[in-house]
């Protein structure tokens, strides 16, 4: 492969949640003002879930 | 006074045939799977069908990018035909990735395993746009 990426944990994380909210916004709401709150909802809802998974993660492994 | 209201009569009801849905309403949602995004190009959706088509083919970029697997079509494991469902869901990005071979054979670090995923998702989020640009050819959706 040409391209070769190596992203940390929070970079992939974000990343994705970046991509998919941006889509989720698009495809479950129906006017511009709608689908900018909604992307950003669930962009929010994907960050604040990951820092909390990372924590209890870290809570179970110590 | 003449009466205005018309009758119908059951022959002449069964006569007329149902709204049938426009050549949109299929050519939409197919040509939205082949290629991300196009279904609501097509439908002079720009701004939405530009944001779709980076956001899928992003996905699929940084997914291999990161070593992911292509899965191939297969009757093993439940999440390798799964995983061969949601790569299907990208088009023309996993034809591409199939005939030319791209991807990884075996996930072996953990960054292509969210490379795998990246794909994936990737395949997903193009069936829910291709789902939505149907909405949009039947009317559902502005």
């Amino acid at each position: 492969m040409i391209l070769a990426l190596e992203l940390s944990h929070f970079s992939a994380a974000f990343l994705f949640a970046l991509f998919s909210s941006t889509v989720f916004g698009i495809c479950f709401r129906n006017n511009s003002r709608e689908m900018l709150r909604y992307g950003a909802y669930c962009f929010g809802v994907f960050m604040v879930g990951m820092w909390i998974a990372g924590w209890v993660m870290w809570l179970i492994h110590h | 006074m003449a009466d205005t209201q018309t009758t119908t009569s059951p022959s002449q009801a069964a006569a007329v045939p149902a709204a049938a849905p426009s050549a949109m309403a299929f050519v939409a949602p197919a040509v939205a799977w082949f290629i991300p995004g196009a279904g609501h190009l097509i439908q002079k959706r720009w701004l939405r069908g530009l944001l779709l088509l980076i956001c899928v083919v992003a996905m699929f970029v940084f997914g291999l990018a990161m070593d992911g697997k292509i899965y191939k079509s297969n009757t093993g494991d439940l999440l390798d035909i799964l995983g061969f469902i949601s790569d299907l869901g990208t088009g023309v990005l996993y034809i591409l990735g199939r005939t030319l071979d791209w991807g990884a054979n075996a996930i072996v670090i953990a960054t292509a395993d969210y490379g795998t995923k990246f794909i994936a998702v990737a395949g997903l989020l193009n069936i829910i746009a291709a789902v939505d640009a149907y909405h949009i050819a039947i009317g559902k959706k502005p």
